[in-house]
């Protein structure tokens, strides 16, 4: 999936401001959440994702669902998977220290293949770091956090608007494909509060995971399909079967024989790689006849976005390609980019982890990196004197 | 860049309801139709000494959050104002709070008594924010009166409400006795504007 900033949507419709919400990039996760069905949270609070939290608490239960504040993110990362393997779709939130407690379960939730989304707002770190600034340095983290060889989806968002939109997403990728998708917010996106249109619940796609359509004596837990997804059986329904860490043969349990191990190692990768042109998600900006251009996630886009409108308007051909798919890399997206423009800028509030990932698609082009790192937000200033730099 | 980004940035002390002034007039701007981007200081900063809150608005969908050249302040002290006027644009429109502040870095100012209004003839120096809201919904002419009132009735709890719009009114009314059109035209010459 792509899109494009030049839509109808950008104008302002007033009939419609009725029905217009201020809400912080916090609380439209939850909005989002809700909206995908999601009735089941397990978190601990800390800055500055406890805004998440706090409104499941009162909003959950209100829609029948559950909330528990739990003894740290391990226990919530595990609560996440239990509700989960008992069909109820859940969510889990947190910031740096805690996603590094969750790596442990989420590689639970990656070999038994159970469908959870984790938020992570990014802040300043390693360790307790920098509670109350905005960073972009847990990119890597949410990809190979977990040890193991795995695939992992993680998606960024940049407005209020995509927090409730990539929720969604976030819930149905995560659902169809049976693998925990991460959420990389950050600290000004989460706090930031924009007028936002929710759309009707009848207008929104929702996918629910695939449960078995055989009788439960002939249910076989991890078989594999065409779609590489097993059917899943809600643990409690009568479809009694094993959940392990270990590597497991289709019935669900231990396995050391290399054909079976090999199998499911290779299903694990071959289920997201089939799915990889839905899973892509990306939008471009003025891309048509750009010259140079940014790569940009999260927070950044919207300065990025801001520094290509300036730097159009004193004739720089610049344009924007925003990843909000960050893993499995959207190479689709990004290798035209590299291949139509001479230097292509990517601006990080890290050192520097993304610009990687770019690299590697099309190693002759130039890729120009733009650190932030002092916990502050990159301007669209900054990024418009490095367009200019390169365009010259 | 030319687009109809209007940018305002509330400063004050922590507690002063800076914040919540804000909020107020996002959603208010909201109901007129605007795009709106609220932001504010967040972490220790925010709790005493001096915080701040930024509100966008725009027709169109608004692309950086934060404030890049300042079309109005409101500072409702002096040290929030000597921290935070630092991009306060040419032509911007300074607002403060003459209980508190005393030293002006332009000629482009209005000093209007927010707090003794509040205390003196409204008996809640609290509301010292909701009044100087309304002074900004009257100076700044981008959100009506009913809006703010609306606004300020769904955001502030029901047993202040009446009070909270007493202090709006009062704030619009204070602001009724100066004239934007008065004020020097920029603070930098033409030939500098030029550069």
């Amino acid at each position: 999936m792509s899109g494009g900033y030049e839509g109808k949507e950008n104008v302002v419709n007033i009939e419609q401001s009725e029905n217009r919400l201020v809400l912080q990039g916090n609380e439209a996760i939850v909005e989002g959440a809700l909206a995908s069905g999601c009735r089941f949270f397990a978190g601990y609070p800390i800055t500055p994702a406890s805004e998440i939290a706090e409104l499941m608490s009162f909003k959950l239960p209100a829609v029948g669902g559950s909330f528990i504040q739990m003894e740290d993110e391990i226990a919530s990362m595990g609560a996440i998977i239990g509700a989960s393997l008992a069909g109820v779709k859940s969510l889990t939130a947190t910031s740096g220290p805690g996603f590094s407690l969750m790596q442990e379960n989420l590689g639970f939730a990656c070999v038994a293949e159970v469908p959870c989304v984790v938020v992570n707002v990014m802040r300043g770190g390693p360790s307790t770091g920098l509670p109350t600034s905005p960073s972009q340095g847990d990119v890597m983290q949410a990809r190979w956090g977990t040890h193991g060889d795995h695939p992992i989806i993680v998606l960024a968002v940049s407005s209020v608007r995509d927090c409730f939109e990539i929720t969604v997403h976030a819930f149905n990728l995560s659902e169809k494909y049976r693998v925990p998708v991460i959420l990389l917010s950050d600290e000004v996106v989460a706090h930031t509060r924009e007028d936002i249109i929710l759309p009707e619940l009848k207008n929104l796609e929702v996918v629910e995971r695939i449960r078995p359509s055989v009788p439960p004596e002939w249910y076989i837990p991890y078989e594999d399909n065409s779609r590489g997804v097993p059917a899943m059986a809600d643990i409690g329904s009568g479809y009694r079967h094993h959940v392990t860490g270990l590597i497991h043969d289709a019935k669900g349990f231990p396995t050391q024989r290399s054909d079976e191990i090999d199998a499911f190692t290779r299903r694990q990768f071959r289920k997201i790689t089939n799915g990889f042109c839905e899973i892509q998600m990306t939008k471009s900006l003025m891309m048509d006849d750009a010259e140079i251009a940014v790569i940009a996630y999260g927070a950044v886009s919207r300065s990025a976005l801001r520094a290509i409108r300036i730097a159009r308007e004193r004739g720089v051909k610049a344009g924007l390609l925003q990843l909000i798919t960050l893993f499995p890399f959207p190479k689709k997206a990004v290798d035209p980019v590299l291949r139509q423009c001479r230097a292509v800028l990517v601006p990080e509030m890290n050192m520097g982890q993304i610009i990687r990932e770019v690299k590697r698609v099309n190693l002759s082009s130039k890729v120009v990196k733009y650190s932030r790192v002092d916990g502050q937000f990159i301007t669209p200033d900054e990024i418009f004197e490095q367009l200019l730099a390169m365009y010259m | 860049m030319k687009d109809d980004r209007y940018e305002i940035r509330f400063g004050g002390s922590g507690g002063q309801g800076i914040i919540l002034a804000a909020v107020i007039f996002a959603e208010a701007a909201v109901y007129e139709g605007y795009h709106v981007c609220q932001t504010q200081s967040y972490g220790p900063e925010a709790r005493g000494g001096k915080s701040k809150a930024e509100v966008i608005i725009s027709q169109s969908e608004i692309d950086y959050p934060k404030v890049i050249k300042m079309d109005l302040f409101l500072a409702m002290n002096q040290a929030a104002l000597d921290a935070y006027f630092f991009d306060f644009k040419p032509n911007g429109i300074l607002i403060s709070d003459a209980t508190f502040v005393e030293q002006l870095p332009t000629s482009r100012a209005f000093v209007l008594p927010f707090t003794r209004i509040a205390r003196d003839d409204l008996g809640k120096e609290i509301v010292a924010n909701i009044v100087a809201l309304g002074a900004v919904g009257r100076l700044c002419d981008k959100v009506s009166m009913p809006a703010l009132e609306k606004a300020v009735s769904a955001k502030v709890p029901a047993k202040f409400r009446e009070l909270n719009v007493e202090a709006l009114r009062a704030g619009a009314k204070a602001a009724d006795t100066v004239d934007v059109s008065l004020l020097p035209r920029s603070i930098v010459s033409d030939e500098e504007a030029e550069v």
